[in-house]
């Protein structure tokens, strides 16, 4: 990045060019070579947008035509109990998975980011959940906490139904999303650790900090960023978890588990009110849209902070 | 020194590796369990009687052609994702005009939105197109979906190629296709590797595209297999561990033979 900003006005400067070219330049690629792209993301992105507010203001259960009632769904959406549950139970789990991920993930980085033999193999075992797919994992700890062949009943613990109860199924999907989703924040704090200087532990050791305040002192504000990053990519992810629910309970017992994705699919392609599921749909848009423009302008003024300590 | 010495910080990784290997132990084990076994042994216990005979039942119901479709699926998908967010992010990187920001803008926003939110359109769109119940109905969302992180991911990586290497090879008498195939290509493959890969995993682990655009059997993925073997053969635990054992195969197989790479796929996005 500097290499190259340096070597930019080096160039510029002896033909005496001003710092944007007037006319157009001379190796300047035709813009055409983005049309295919935009041809993909208008046709399957951006249209869509447009459609979903058209059929968010529609009755149609996908086969006769829609017909319009305008703000027919919109009326429905805030008097229906459990739509606002829907909200909720999104809410929290995006909150208690962040809150069940970030310490794990942290410490885990930390230990791991040792160069010892041993702490390299047990990493090399913690980040194996990365090779299966939601569906996959959703697929084995439905049959693992099966009350009836599961390890439950195997540790003498029978009839015990965690996913079949109301008050314990969302705190079993929080755990094994943080099951899926720990090793690659290790990941990324593991990166994170492994950049903060050495010098800083050796002058801090002179003073006789202990670990504990080398941790609170050195490592957890030197990881500024990383945390930045890894939240932002578990607050906005909590928002798709779709596959893992979806497979693991079905937005079940009940309604107890229906996080917004899970309630758009079960009312448009179980219950077959598309007009109703869109505007499901662009709630979850706006969600989504205001929680990355929050982040971004938040880790934007932090990366702006960090370079300026840098300097 | 930084990464926790003692008894405590051991104690608690040998936690957590138990917590990550009893469902892995599980998986395996009870892939290799007669469907007797299952019923009656302790599902942590060794079997009895270990058979591969329910890796032979997955491959007897089409595991072949699941897994055909997931590396066509996949393989079409990074290919043209590849190619078209490359030339695209070469647009974004050395076109001068104010179009060209834009462009950049709306990819940028286009980050934000969820693929769940528009799959109703997207559905409605691909029964309109008679692609519904195919891979394309696959293959064409999954690549306008990656078009935002990929164009982003790679025009950073552009940024950081000198002028001098653009003026030289357009002095030469390069046009922009020469640019693009002998300067831009070779110079992105780390990013293009590391992009492929990320969008490779999405696609091979995505359930929702599969459970709402497919049908037939002749054009599942393997998500879907397996969340089908799941409805069938609820009884025949054995058959559906073994088949998520398979399905796992291919991206184990990369995770032995190159960590660097998956894990530079994985953390693709992380980079932004």
């Amino acid at each position: 990045m500097t290499a190259t900003e340096a070597i930019r006005p080096a160039a510029q400067t002896p033909a005496g060019k001003p710092r944007r070219a007037p006319r157009r330049h001379w190796t300047e690629p035709s813009t055409w070579f983005a049309a295919p792209a935009l041809v993909f993301f208008g046709a399957f992105v951006i249209v869509p947008i447009v459609v979903v507010l058209v059929l968010s203001m529609t009755d149609w259960n996908g086969l006769s035509a829609p017909a319009f009632n305008y703000g027919g769904n919109w009326s429905e959406l805030v008097t229906d109990p459990g739509m606002w549950h829907s909200i909720w139970v999104s809410l929290l789990v995006m909150v208690l998975c962040w809150v069940m991920q970030t310490p794990i993930s942290m410490l885990l980085g930390v230990y791991v980011a040792g160069q010892q033999r041993s702490r390299a193999v047990l990493a090399s075992l913690f980040f194996l959940p990365l090779v299966l797919s939601s569906t996959g994992i959703g697929i084995v700890w439905r049959n693992l906490l099966d009350p009836d062949f599961g390890v439950l009943a195997a540790l003498g613990l029978p009839g015990i139904n965690l996913l079949g109860d109301t008050d314990r199924a969302l705190y079993v999907l929080i755990f094994v999303v943080s099951w899926q989703f720990i090793p690659f924040h290790t990941l990324l704090y593991q990166a994170g650790v492994r950049q903060i200087p050495k010098q800083l532990y050796e002058a801090a050791e002179i003073d006789g900090a202990s670990p504990v305040q080398k941790f609170f002192t050195i490592t957890l504000p030197q990881l500024r960023n990383t945390i930045i990053t890894s939240s932002t990519l578990m607050l906005v992810g909590s928002l798709t978890y779709f596959d893992l629910f979806y497979v693991l309970a079905e937005g079940g017992p009940g309604d107890a588990t229906r996080i917004l994705p899970v309630n758009m699919y079960v009312i448009g392609f179980e219950q077959y009110e598309l007009g109703y599921a869109s505007a499901v749909a662009l709630i979850l848009v706006a969600v989504g849209t205001a929680l990355s423009v929050g982040l971004t302008k938040y880790s934007g003024f932090a990366r702006m902070r960090s370079e300026q300590e840098g300097a | 020194m930084r990464n926790f010495r003692g008894v405590l910080p051991n104690l608690g990784a040998i936690f957590w590796t138990l917590i990550v290997a009893i469902p892995l132990y599980y998986v395996v084990v009870t892939s290799l369990r007669t469907a007797d076994d299952v019923t009656g042994a302790n599902p942590l216990s060794l079997p009895s009687s270990p058979t591969l005979g329910n890796y032979a039942d997955v491959f007897g119901n089409g595991f072949l052609m699941y897994l055909f479709n997931s590396v066509l699926a996949t393989g079409l998908t990074v290919v043209v994702v590849l190619l078209v967010a490359l030339m695209a992010a070469y647009v974004v990187v050395r076109g001068r005009r104010r179009r060209n920001r834009v462009l950049f803008q709306m990819f940028l926003a286009g980050l934000a939105i969820p693929l769940q939110a528009t799959i109703i359109p997207v559905y409605v769109i691909l029964v309109q197109m008679g692609l519904y119940d195919s891979l394309l109905a696959i293959v064409l969302p999954s690549i306008a979906f990656a078009m935002p992180l990929s164009v982003l991911i790679l025009s950073n990586f552009l940024r950081d190629i000198p002028e001098e290497l653009y003026e030289s090879m357009c002095l030469d008498g390069a046009g922009q296709f020469r640019v693009l195939l002998h300067l831009v290509l070779p110079l992105s493959k780390p990013a293009l590797l590391a992009v492929g890969i990320y969008q490779a995993l999405q696609v091979w682990n995505g359930l929702l595209f599969p459970l709402i655009l497919t049908q037939r059997e002749e054009a599942s993925m393997l998500p879907l297999m397996l969340w089908n073997f799941q409805g069938q053969y609820t009884t025949n635990v054995p058959a559906i561990m073994a088949a998520v054992v398979l399905s796992a195969l291919p991206v184990l197989v990369l995770y032995i033979l190159g960590r660097r790479l998956l894990v530079a796929g994985l953390t693709a996005g992380a980079g932004k």
